[in-house]
């Protein structure tokens, strides 16, 4: 059994506790905005938040985040109304948008440990992949994304 | 039998829409407010006739709701809508009312292709379709003129259509669309109407906001992965990893008793587990104990299959083209520059791994999936399950990437014989191993140029040897597959004697359609010769290429924008340099700078200035998103692209030991279009992949000295010139 709580709601699953969070959220909760993109926490697409942090939830059983709160992107917002969600709407980034569940929920975080980066600190510290290659708007996204935050 | 079946996959369709919860009725409300919507799960059930139905793309519905179908995949590219764009122009609706859901690949296997191929591939979703959905468009608004002239009992010629009404414009009289469409239906037309001309669009060339991006920012648009068809269990499937090989035996006493697992489907070439959870099947199949029968290819490596294709250079091979006479001019030249390239295998790596949903009954098969081809997915689950083609009913999702992986269903004929076996809808997932073990790669490549000068130092023969393999050999004729041969038959430089040899070569490993096939290593050879020739003929490279292409004035007007935007000619920092590629592909022009810092050995691609003539601008938007992603595309392939075999088997399993671009690798990026109206329609999806792999190496040649011949520049050796 685990007892985990999403976006605000709890829920006491019968699961493995090796489960990766990832195909909890996917598959016992139905939250299918969270993606499988590689399963070994290089890519991204499964980025959620634990306690505020940003975790590739493909690489953390369900067992270590009993008691925490997760959030995932469908619990960012109840009408795409965050910042950087209006940022990315607004820049256009998502092609196949496969990715950018993670892209988002990994921006989120990292704006509120540096509410103004530079495009140096933003290539260093976002490294989820894209394969469309976003890049060029994502990076413009998070610029206004944090520009709308400050405001 | 069928209504109920028929019925209750209706009911699913609807419960589910509202079984998404706030996300799904959340779309609406963020769509901008003059934006036409778009579904998470943008199909119908395929059987569904609506009275409404002028054509097979154009729905009316009676509150005047558009449904547009779209007869291609969309994987990123943006063309679900951009074709509805095209459409909604000659139509004549109001773009709030469009609604687009995929065509249906029964209804095109059944009524005669009446969706044209909806394979998407070749970059030909606009080029090709672009015409046929205008005409569709058009058709559907004179039908619906002739059905109000009809009830007003007035001449067609007296009638408008504008935003989604007909108008009797003597009288201001009018009526919905969706008043009329039912009627519209029954008309026939004496002849097709003629289409708009360039210069009558108001809604081609518009910068419309993409329909899908508000489903991808909120995480609901629903891709194959995504979704749950009643009853469904899931698997988990390891394809023999030497190519080609078999099932020898499989060992289950690992996974006895385990919690979920259901059974263990034995295949000729693989062994999937089926679970109630995705998870537990992928844990079980690592711990099962399979066996393979390889065969010889087990024992082949990347060492040897380099060295294959560069001794095949001088094997006899095929004339692929010849202009003039090369040996002749070969003879008189006052000098020879000879070269030898080569690039690895690569692998697609979207970010979806492949995945399929299929239900195979007593009188039908259902899929799932977002595949970009949906006809062959059509003919894939008809084969694995051997039902009729006409009992076959392809659900085409969003995919979460494609680049010619998806055009290839292998998971569909996988998902199609596990459900099969099990009776029961089955969900099959690759991991991301399988998808990078199991590709259908763009294949190893060599070539060898040799160019003559005169004495002035005028170019009067290139000769090339190409050794590559084919992806469909079904299509080679005379030794050539023209795709194979893409970029080097093609090429716009115009050189007096010409010549291309074509020496086809395969190996065990499959080949496939990697974005922008053919050009894709061809114009990375290409443009890289052709700056060789430009330092040994002394001119500077743009110069150089402006020479060659005299006799292409369409060209210049993209050079020219190029060079400007691009900084061509201005100083840089010691260690830095610029790069030039152009090239013609997919009836679109296009040439890209690109600005390298090279440090410590290191390559950093720092600025990417793209400039592009593509004929009609749909949507300028999807242009540059276009550019700018393939360029990335192409970069990941340059800097690290490279798949190695061991053993038979590839070596490479996931984003650790493949590695790609990220945003610290991903330059600055500006794209430039230049467009020249008319008929043209130029694909774009493709192009920006080819080019920027010449370009990097031609600005590290320029910084540093040094020249790469072979692909990728991870590893290869940058620390001071040659």
């Amino acid at each position: 059994m685990a007892n985990i709580n999403v976006n605000g709601i709890s829920h006491q699953l019968d699961v493995e506790g090796n489960t990766p969070l990832l195909w909890v959220l996917r598959e016992e909760i139905g939250l299918t905005g969270t993606k499988f993109g590689c399963g070994i926490a290089q890519c991204g697409a499964c980025t959620v938040h634990v306690n505020g942090q940003a975790i590739r939830s493909c690489s953390v059983p369900v067992s270590s985040v009993e008691g925490k709160q997760i959030t995932t992107i469908e619990g960012l917002s109840s009408d795409s109304k965050h910042p950087v969600q209006q940022a990315w709407l607004t820049e256009q980034v998502p092609q196949c948008g496969y990715c950018q569940s993670g892209q988002i929920m990994a921006t989120v975080a990292y704006l509120k440990t540096n509410p103004n980066p530079t495009d140096a600190d933003i290539d260093a510290n976002l490294t989820n992949i894209c394969r469309c290659g976003t890049y060029e708007r994502l990076r413009r996204a998070v610029h206004r994304a944090a520009a709308l935050m400050r405001t | 039998m069928m209504t109920d079946m028929t019925l209750s996959r209706r009911q699913f369709v609807a419960t589910a829409l509202t079984a998404g919860g706030g996300f799904a009725l959340g779309i609406g409300i963020i769509a901008p407010a003059e934006a036409a919507t778009l579904s998470v799960r943008p199909w119908n059930d395929d059987t569904t006739r609506y009275p409404g139905e002028i054509n097979a793309w154009v729905v009316i519905q009676p509150d005047d709701t558009v449904i547009i179908r779209y007869g291609r995949a969309e994987m990123g590219q943006g063309s679900f809508t951009t074709l509805p764009q095209i459409l909604a122009e000659e139509l004549e609706c109001d773009w709030a009312l469009v609604k687009p859901e995929y065509a249906s690949a029964n209804r095109n296997f059944t009524e005669n292709k009446v969706y044209g191929s909806l394979s998407t591939g070749g970059s030909r979703a606009v080029r090709e379709t672009g015409e046929l959905v205008q005409q569709a468009g058009a058709s559907a608004r004179e039908r619906l003129i002739a059905a109000a002239a009809k009830r007003w009992n007035v001449p067609n010629t007296e009638c408008q259509a504008a935003m989604s009404r007909i108008t009797h414009k003597p009288t201001g009289r009018n009526f919905r669309f969706g008043e009329l469409a039912v009627e519209a239906a029954a008309i026939k037309l004496d002849k097709e109407p003629a289409l708009k001309r360039p210069d009558q669009y108001k809604f081609i060339g518009r910068r419309l906001a993409r329909l899908d991006v508000p489903l991808k920012i909120n995480g609901s648009a629903k891709y194959g992965i995504d979704l749950e068809v009643p009853g469904m269990v899931r698997a988990a499937i390891l394809k023999c990893p030497v190519f080609g090989g078999t099932v020898k035996s499989v060992d289950e006493s690992a996974i006895a008793g385990r919690r979920g697992v259901l059974q263990v489907v034995k295949l000729k070439d693989a062994v999937a587990v089926v679970a109630d959870r995705t998870f537990r099947a992928q844990s079980a199949l690592n711990a099962l104990k399979i066996e393979w029968e390889v065969g010889a290819a087990g024992t082949t490596n990347s060492v040897q299959f380099r060295k294959a294709y560069l001794d095949a250079l001088d094997q006899k091979g095929a004339e692929a083209r010849q202009d003039g006479n090369v040996d002749a001019a070969m003879r008189t030249a006052a000098k020879v520059v000879e070269a030898t390239y080569d690039v690895p295998i690569i692998a697609h790596a979207p970010m979806e791994p492949l995945n399929a949903i299929a239900h195979v009954q007593a009188d039908r098969v259902d899929v799932w999936v977002g595949t970009q081809n949906a006809d062959a997915a059509l003919t894939f689950a008809a084969q694995a399950s051997g039902m009729k083609p006409e009992n076959i009913y392809i659900h085409n999702t969003f995919s979460g990437g494609g680049f010619g992986r998806r055009l290839g269903p292998d998971e569909v004929a996988q998902a199609v014989a596990v459900s099969k076996a099990v009776g029961k809808p089955v969900k099959l997932v690759w991991t991301r191993e399988e998808e990078i073990r199991q590709g259908r790669y763009r294949t190893q490549a060599a070539i060898r140029f040799k160019a003559g000068f005169a004495a002035d130092g005028t170019p009067i023969a290139l000769d090339m040897r190409n050794s590559a393999g084919s992806a469909n050999p079904g299509a080679v004729k005379d030794g050539v597959d023209a795709q194979t041969m893409q970029g080097l038959i093609n090429t716009a430089y115009k050189l007096p004697n010409f010549r291309v040899i074509s020496i086809l070569k395969n190996t065990h490993v499959p080949l496939g359609p990697w974005r922008a096939p053919g050009h894709s290593q061809n114009v990375f050879f290409m443009e890289s010769f052709i700056d060789e020739m430009a330092y040994a003929a002394r001119k500077d490279p743009v110069e150089f290429r402006r020479e060659l292409l005299a006799h292409r004035p369409d060209f210049r007007q993209v050079i020219d924008l190029l060079v400007e935007k691009g900084d061509w000619g201005k100083p840089m920092p010691r260690g830095s340099g610029r790069g030039v590629a152009v090239h013609e592909s997919y009836d679109s022009i296009v040439g890209m700078i690109a600005e390298v810092a090279v440090r410590n050995g290191e390559v950093k691609v720092e600025r990417v200035v793209i400039a592009c003539d593509c004929g009609t601008v749909v949507n300028p938007r999807g242009v540059e998103t276009q550019l700018e992603g393939g360029m990335i595309y192409g970069l990941s392939a340059a800097l690290f692209g490279e798949i190695t075999i061991k053993d038979g088997r590839v070596e490479q399993g996931n984003f650790d030991t493949y590695p790609v671009v990220r945003l610290k690798d991903a330059p600055k990026t500006e794209v430039y279009i230049s467009p020249t109206p008319g008929k043209r329609w130029g694909g774009i999806g493709e192009p920006g992949a080819t080019m920027i792999q010449p370009a990097v190496t031609n600005a590290i040649f320029a910084a540093t000295g040094r020249r790469l011949r072979s692909l990728p520049i991870r590893g290869q050796d940058l620390s001071g010139g040659v």
